[in-house]
């Protein structure tokens, strides 16, 4: 019988079923960080307990990190006591990390896929919900809780229940101007914010298939802000082009071998799903929240919406709720609204690509006056590599403060936060109240190129005209 | 490993309304630097706790009359957002014992249930009608039967719904799943015989 991706990979490392009914899942690749493991390997010595498969565990530091100055001992202590925890506990365990000395050091949903650790057909879990991320390459990725990466260091499994698959299809083309960030920024306010509750997602169509591993990445990674657990695309040639060659790939016969196996692992034509849905790419346009989950979103030439128009009573409210905090009038456009901070990076949009795209269009201009405007690489690859490019420059020539890789302004774990209500235009995956770490910063979410549309005028803007994107 | 039996859930009512509450307001990032979950029940909504505070009114949470109350009571997708198992830790650590809402989040679903935190499902209406009950005396006892499937409060009774396997693991105390996980080694290992990838590579 014809199957889909997530049916193959979760019958491959179905364990066996639990008393509750639950499935004992293997989790083929476990990635830790410094933030949700130190409770998980206390409870462990607890238990007196070993990890079960350290070389399938792997750790590098990334919410905690200072982007600017990163000597030792870190101003904030505990933020050093967590790095010095996890380092002492990849040790004992003889875990590799990725550590910020190591030249690999990054987000955890970026150092995976470059170090080819993140494969098709695989299971992956971290402590941390852009796990998503991961399933570009055709992994079941999951974010999980502190306890349950104790269960995966103790017994390298989970208790999960079945997901549904919903397949998304997004045929066409994009039309210029508009990015992988602009296509799951709109799946997700049409779709909604719970709509993927219960249902791993599986991306496809025409924009897909041309899409490349970075932009699968990014759609990918805010699956969880559609209330999915689980995004993944079929592996295919990109795939295997982007892994060939990278540490942890397989080489030699071994590559073949691996190759053969993820094609067969890919959605069998035809295979039964419990939901598709189709969009069409030209209907597109470059999208930005304007409220307090990543549902609140619309196209840059609209309007936000006005509670007085709501049809059901949630939806007003929610409205009233969103606009209040964010300070913005119902009905008003979004383009011209002034903005304090321009931030590019997260596990989102911190690739190399995303910093390509944006110094192709950035010569030449000046980031507004008054603005704060900061572009922080999700890794030190990326770093290297827009150093070597001569991206970095650019961004520096513009205005851009040029940092350190780590998860930054995403989520205020680390020295980069809002101050105030300073609003800020983001290619971060979160605008939640106080996410950006002022109890009542303000978040915009964005595609890379429309935050530096913002950076460079000072206010929210259509980056196709700004940059005469045609 | 022996886990409570948790067959029901009682204890007064405090209502935190509204849809799509998610785990950054539930427990701030800040609170998330630390190596042990001790001490973040005082974490709990606390940047919504400070807001009301600031424009002059109180959060249900510091509001006096549900002080001690022991079920949180809320709207739909409750938990959406960060994996932070810290949020249903600081729920606990708070003082309360289950949550009762219209839907959650996944992620936070399986995290409270596998720390024992019940988070039951009823009815918009139903909720609403609790809430009012509550509202108009906090003091009115909510009884969660999830072997019934009801909530009982002030007389009247409501359906509850929950997953089957969120339900079995909670009323025959087994919502920590580590003890089963463990039993399984030799199971673990036959799977892992047949995936290619997990075999150890030389470097």
């Amino acid at each position: 019988m014809a199957q889909s991706l997530f049916h193959k990979v979760w019958d491959a490392h179905r364990v066996r079923t639990l008393a509750n009914g639950q499935t004992q899942l293997l989790i083929g690749t476990h990635l830790i960080h410094e933030v949700t493991t130190p409770q998980a390997f206390g409870m462990l010595r607890d238990l007196g307990l070993k990890v079960a498969m350290p070389h399938r565990t792997f750790a590098t530091v990334d919410h905690i990190v200072p982007t600017d100055r990163r000597t030792e001992p870190f101003a904030d202590p505990l933020a050093d006591a967590m790095i010095r925890e996890l380092r002492r506990n990849c040790a004992e365990h003889g875990i590799v990390c990725f550590d910020l000395n190591s030249g690999r050091q990054g987000i955890v949903h970026m150092v995976g896929p470059e170090q080819g650790i993140t494969q098709p057909g695989t299971t992956i879990a971290c402590g941390d919900s852009h796990t998503s991320t991961h399933g570009a390459f055709g992994a079941i990725a999951l974010g999980i809780g502190t306890s349950q990466v104790r269960d995966v260091l103790a017994t390298q499994t989970i208790a999960l229940g079945p997901l549904k698959v919903r397949r998304i299809n997004v045929e066409g083309r994009l039309r210029p101007g508009v990015y992988a960030k602009d296509v799951i920024l709109h799946l997700i306010r049409t779709l909604g914010v719970n709509g993927g509750t219960g249902f791993a997602y599986e991306y496809g169509g025409a924009v897909f298939d041309r899409f490349s591993m970075e932009e699968r990445m990014t759609v990918c990674n805010m699956s969880i802000e559609g209330g999915a657990r689980v995004g993944y695309v079929n592996p295919d040639e990109t795939t295997f082009a982007y892994l060939k060659g990278r540490p942890y790939s397989p080489a030699g016969a071994a590559w073949d071998a691996a190759v053969a196996r993820w094609k067969a692992v890919a959605s069998d034509p035809g295979c039964p799903y419990d939901d598709v849905v189709t969009f069409q790419g030209e209907d597109i346009a470059p999208t930005v929240t304007w409220g307090i989950n990543p549902g609140q979103g619309i196209a840059i030439t609209d309007n936000v919406p006005d509670p007085a128009r709501a049809t059901a009573v949630d939806e007003k409210a929610a409205i009233e709720e969103a606009l209040a905090y964010m300070k913005l009038k119902p009905g008003a456009p979004l383009r011209g609204t002034r903005i304090d901070v321009a931030f590019l990076g997260s596990c989102t949009n911190a690739r190399l690509s995303d910093f390509q795209e944006v110094a192709r269009h950035l010569r030449g201009h000046r980031v507004a006056p008054g603005v704060k405007a900061i572009a922080v690489p999700g890794s030190q690859l990326v770093s290297l590599a827009c150093a070597a490019q001569g991206i970095d420059q650019i961004f520096r020539d513009a205005g851009f403060e040029w940092r350190e890789a780590g998860c930054s302004m995403c989520l205020a774990m680390n020295p980069d936060k809002l101050v105030g209500d300073q609003l800020c235009a983001s290619s971060s995956n979160r605008n939640f109240k106080g996410r950006q770490g002022s109890p009542t910063g303000r978040t915009l979410l964005m595609s890379p190129l429309m935050v530096a549309a913002a950076a460079v005028t000072g206010a929210v803007a259509d980056a196709r005209e700004i940059f005469q994107v045609r | 490993m022996s886990l409570a039996k948790i067959t029901s859930v009682s204890g007064r009512g405090v209502p935190v309304p509204g849809n799509d509450i998610d785990t950054d307001r539930i427990i701030p990032a800040r609170f998330l630097k630390a190596v042990t979950f001790d001490g973040l029940g005082e974490g709990l909504f606390a940047d919504a706790r400070k807001a009301a505070m600031a424009a002059g009114s109180v959060h249900p949470l510091d509001d006096a009359r549900y002080r001690g109350a022991g079920i949180l009571l809320s709207g739909a997708n409750f938990g959406c957002g960060s994996s932070r198992e810290h949020a249903p830790q600081a729920i606990r650590k708070f003082g309360l014992q289950a949550v009762v809402a219209e839907s959650y989040a996944e992620i936070f679903f399986g995290n409270a249930t596998a720390i024992g935190l019940a988070c039951v499902c009823a009815a918009r209406e139903d909720i609403a009608r609790i809430t009012a009950a509550v509202e108009q005396d906090p003091a009115v006892e909510l009884t969660l039967d999830l072997v019934d499937r009801k909530i009982h409060f002030g007389g009247k009774s409501v359906p509850l719904t929950l997953r089957d396997s969120a339900r079995d693991a909670l009323i025959n105390g087994r919502w920590d799943p580590i003890g089963e996980l463990l039993e399984g080694r030799e199971a673990v290992a036959a799977t892992a015989s047949r995936l290619p990838y997990l075999a150890p590579v030389k470097k």
